[in-house]
């Protein structure tokens, strides 16, 4: 008796939430980057937690798409990795849209060797001409005599874009150049390969690397977050407008601000925009 | 005559009762017809499948090579589908499958196939009811496991110990070949001679024989361990775990066939004084060579097809080995590239960088359909040449 009471009561709430989740018809609609993408789920689970009644989708189809479907007024929230071109405003506001700009996190990515090797650092020149296959030895940068193995993330991946737009200035990496998967990956395959250098997420760096000095400045969240490291990059949510006061979509918008917002910033390897 | 009718009359009401009623018998025609025609469908199902999976792919195919042509796609090296203005030189790609694919080939068939025959003719019949379901088992770990265990483990053996590595499997394969090598030729050549002069060139080939081959095989040694290994993730590595996938295909489909074609035939080559290895090479294999070949095209499929392992372990660099058949550079393959590059974002704006990917699995989809044709059409020589064919 007392155990089915207490399923009645277990079920009852469970549909209690469930409806509860729906009837408030709060919807936000979220989609773009896939390098965004982690964050902002990451964000609406937490959310959803606090507040159980909104409803957060998030699709990832790319910074472009995300652009096109705020402007089409198909999302609430456009996640972009790179900032918005002319042309996409100039269409938003032909549509009475107002796009805002939100710097939810920064991007950072240490360029990443084997740990016995005795290279410290390189300039942007150096790491871009390593890729395009003008250094092929180590020797050119004062290490051991071996050849460089060059890993890339594959060309899919936010990260691959980071990477050619701020290091390769979109010129095309050698054909020699290995590619893989994930970050994991590259930070697998260069605590195994002596010779390897590769390019990761900063939340991606541990002691079985080792990360290098770009321009002279060492990869932290300090130096990403400030500017001074040279491979990083702001990653935006997009809004029409600034959001009303008290709205979820405020809420949501002003997660990033808080220390838990951060945090969940940080757990996923980016950094975030202010120091708490 | 009594008697006799009333005989007639019980045969013609049993007769009777044997017959179905008009009625139930259209019920039943019907029944037959409907049961058929099910059949018949779901038998159709699968060619129905691959006549849709080849139209769609087709149809996702054909944009490409109106947007782009032929001649880049198929002759030029350049792979920068992603870039501002995409290249789409799919050759070193196509190179590197047909690379890895070989090197599964030279693994597996060898291995395979004296597998088979060992179970089938050699081992007793209690040990192979053993191996072979433990081979088998070979086929049910899932490819991200092979995947995974060739990039964390292989990899970095390769790179570190590559050249003992190599020079040890050098080691244990060629010493029994050459000196089975060396004996059956000292037996042959021995054997067109007089019987007086028998022993001496018997023990000369011997000799001889095997100091080439222990020459050969130093050589090959100090070959292997000059040669520098920079990347574990390469064409070889690759080649290696496919071809260990292919085998459990290859050995149990080859040794059902050796097992199909019988005692009779067997029994026939011992009773005419052949030897076991007589009988095994001049009459199991011939008479079960369709089969055998049929395990080869399928473990070839298996090898081609395959596409985590080759996405986590080949490198996935789009290049040409330099020179062509270094299997320890890194390669890309076609089926790495289609699962890597498959991105969300070309899927709404059907850009060339889209449709280049159905363009390679075109390629891949005519290629294993030649394959299979070519293998039909061995079999069917095959069957002719044994007079087996109606």
């Amino acid at each position: 008796m007392n155990i089915i009471k207490r399923g009645f009561a277990l079920y009852s709430a469970l549909i209690l939430t469930v409806s509860l989740a729906f009837a408030g018809n709060n919807k936000l609609v979220m989609d773009g980057s896939t390098t965004v993408g982690p964050i902002a789920k990451a964000f609406a689970e937490y959310y959803m937690q606090q507040n159980k009644d909104v409803n957060i989708t998030v699709s990832e189809s790319g910074s472009g798409n995300g652009a096109k479907s705020l402007i089409n007024k198909a999302c609430d929230i456009a996640n972009m990795s790179r900032f918005m071109k002319g042309k996409e405003f100039k269409a938003a506001a032909d549509k009475g849209i107002m796009p805002v700009a939100h710097v939810v996190a920064m991007d950072g990515l240490p360029i990443l060797v084997h740990p016995s090797n005795p290279v410290d650092k390189l300039t942007v020149d150096q790491v871009r001409d390593i890729y395009l296959g003008k250094i092929t030895n180590w020797k050119q940068l004062g290490g051991p005599d071996k050849k460089i193995i060059k890993i890339s993330r594959d060309t899919n991946s936010g990260t691959y874009e980071t990477f050619n737009k701020l290091v390769m200035k979109k010129q095309k990496i050698a054909g020699d150049c290995e590619y893989v998967g994930s970050n994991g990956a590259i930070r697998q395959r260069v605590q195994s390969t002596s010779s390897a250098i590769g390019y990761a997420g900063l939340g991606f760096v541990d002691k079985t690397v080792k990360a290098l000095s770009v321009n002279d400045v060492f990869p932290s969240a300090k130096t990403v977050a400030s500017g001074k490291y040279p491979i990083a990059r702001p990653l935006y949510m997009f809004t029409n407008g600034y959001p009303k006061l008290g709205t979820h979509l405020h809420g949501f918008m002003t997660l990033h601000l808080s220390p838990r917002g951060q945090e969940i910033v940080e757990s996923i390897g980016f950094i975030p925009v202010t120091q708490y | 005559m009594e008697l006799e009718q009333t005989m007639n009359s019980t045969a013609d009401r049993q007769f009777n009762n044997l017959l179905l009623s008009k009625k139930a018998l259209r019920f039943q025609r019907m029944s037959a017809f409907v049961g058929k025609t099910f059949l018949l469908a779901i038998t159709s199902l699968s060619s129905v499948a691959v006549l849709f999976i080849f139209y769609f792919i087709t149809k996702d195919a054909l944009p490409f090579f109106f947007n782009e042509g032929l001649g880049e796609f198929f002759t030029s090296t350049n792979w920068y589908p992603s870039a501002d203005e995409p290249n789409f030189g799919a050759l070193s790609i196509f190179m590197g499958s047909g690379l890895v694919t070989l090197g599964a080939i030279v693994v597996a068939v060898p291995l395979g196939i004296s597998a088979a025959v060992c179970m089938s003719d050699v081992l007793p019949f209690e040990v192979r009811q053993v191996v072979k379901p433990i081979t088998e088992v070979l086929a049910a770990i899932p490819s991200v496991a092979y995947g995974f265990f060739a990039l964390v483990v292989f990899a970095p053996a390769l790179q570190n110990d590559g050249n003992f590595l190599l020079s040890l499997s050098a080691w244990i394969i060629l010493v029994p070949v050459s000196f089975l090598a060396v004996v059956v030729l000292g037996d042959v050549v021995a054997d067109r001679f007089e019987e007086k002069y028998y022993n001496y060139i018997r023990y000369g080939i011997f000799v001889s024989g095997g100091l080439i081959s222990l020459f050969c095989l130093l050589k090959t040694h100090t070959f292997l361990n000059s040669l520098e290994i920079t990347s574990g993730t390469n064409a070889l590595n690759v080649s290696i775990i496919l071809g260990i996938m292919a085998l459990p295909t290859i050995i149990s489909v080859s040794e059902d066939a050796l097992q199909a074609c019988g005692r009779e035939l067997r029994e026939g080559s011992y009773a005419l004084g052949a030897t076991r290895v007589e009988t095994i090479f001049k009459t199991v294999i011939p008479a079960s060579i369709s089969g055998i070949l049929a395990a080869i095209i399928l473990g070839v499929m298996r090898a081609i097809g395959e596409t985590m392992v080759v996405w986590m372990a080949s490198g996935n660099a789009a290049q040409i080995p330099k020179p062509w058949y270094n299997y320890l550079d890194p390669v890309r393959t076609l089926t790495a590239t289609i699962a890597g590059d498959m991105g969300e974002a070309d899927h709404v704006t059907g850009s060339s960088r889209y449709h280049v990917l159905f363009a390679m699995a075109l390629c891949l989809l005519v290629f294993s359909f030649c394959a299979n044709l070519f293998s039909e059409w061995i079999v069917h020589r095959q069957q002719k040449k044994l007079g087996l064919a109606k």
